[in-house]
């Protein structure tokens, strides 16, 4: 599975595991979207840590689940994105419609 | 005729073929001894390429990608990525920011992102024949193999 789903009181946090094209997005996105449409997460916390590549299929994915959980007026958060995903989400504009969170230590 | 340092892949479209063309490609041009950041920046503009193929050109089929890859004594990296998929209508205009037939799961971004990657990036289509994507980089090399 290339993502891992953390269930928190108001908020989901996806840890995305492996490079993230078109291919492996999609599957991402199978994995994220019944789990958030069900639970109507306050937040939803992407965790870039552990993507090694990111192409622009990365982005669609964010704002895919953007317009998703702004159904029910909930946020997406992305973290633990390296510079070089920072750079691609940065190009996109979408930073400006998602909350950053700096790298974490511990998933908890 | 053989002093040209090139190589060519071809596979079919699927889109789990995407990973293989991004490695098969930094397999051959690591030999330029290139920096992590240069590498990944040729692995991400074929990726968009690629996908581009996979979701426009053959957008209700599979069919053929072909890629050559040259590299130069000089350090310049030449990626071709062809389809014979449907082609392109409108060339500028599908290489604007943001502009997408890909439904709402694509940004969009796909030729902004080679753009801003590469130095380089020509697109020659005829709809009904298909499109070729020319990716040029200068690799700013320690150590050129030849």
């Amino acid at each position: 599975m290339p993502v891992h789903l953390i269930y928190r009181e108001e908020s989901v946090r996806a840890e995305l595991i492996g490079e993230i094209d078109d291919y492996t997005a999609r599957q991402m996105r199978e994995a994220i979207d019944p789990a958030i449409s069900r639970l109507h997460p306050k937040k939803l916390i992407l965790d870039f840590s552990a993507v090694p590549f990111m192409d622009s299929s990365g982005i669609g994915l964010i704002i895919g689940r953007y317009k998703l959980m702004r159904l029910w007026e909930g946020e997406v958060t992305l973290s633990g994105m390296s510079r070089r995903i920072e750079m691609i989400v940065k190009l996109s504009g979408a930073e400006k419609i998602v909350r950053k969170e700096r790298r974490e230590q511990h998933a908890g | 005729m053989l002093d040209k340092n090139e190589m060519k892949i071809a596979f079919p479209s699927f889109s789990s073929n995407e990973s293989f063309a991004r490695a098969a490609i930094s397999a051959f041009v690591a030999q330029l001894d290139p920096t992590v950041d240069e590498l990944t920046d040729i692995k991400t503009a074929v990726s968009e390429a690629v996908t581009n193929c996979i979701i426009h050109a053959y957008r209700d089929r599979i069919g053929m990608i072909y890629i050559t890859v040259a590299i130069d004594p000089a350090g310049e990296v030449t990626v071709k990525i062809r389809d014979k998929g449907c082609g392109i209508e409108d060339v500028p205009k599908a290489m604007e920011p943001l502009f997408t037939t890909g439904g709402s799961e694509r940004a969009g971004l796909g030729f902004a992102v080679m753009q801003s990657f590469m130095n380089r990036v020509r697109v020659r289509s005829k709809p009904g024949v298909g499109t070729t994507v020319t990716l040029k980089k200068k690799i700013q090399s320690r150590r050129i193999g030849a």
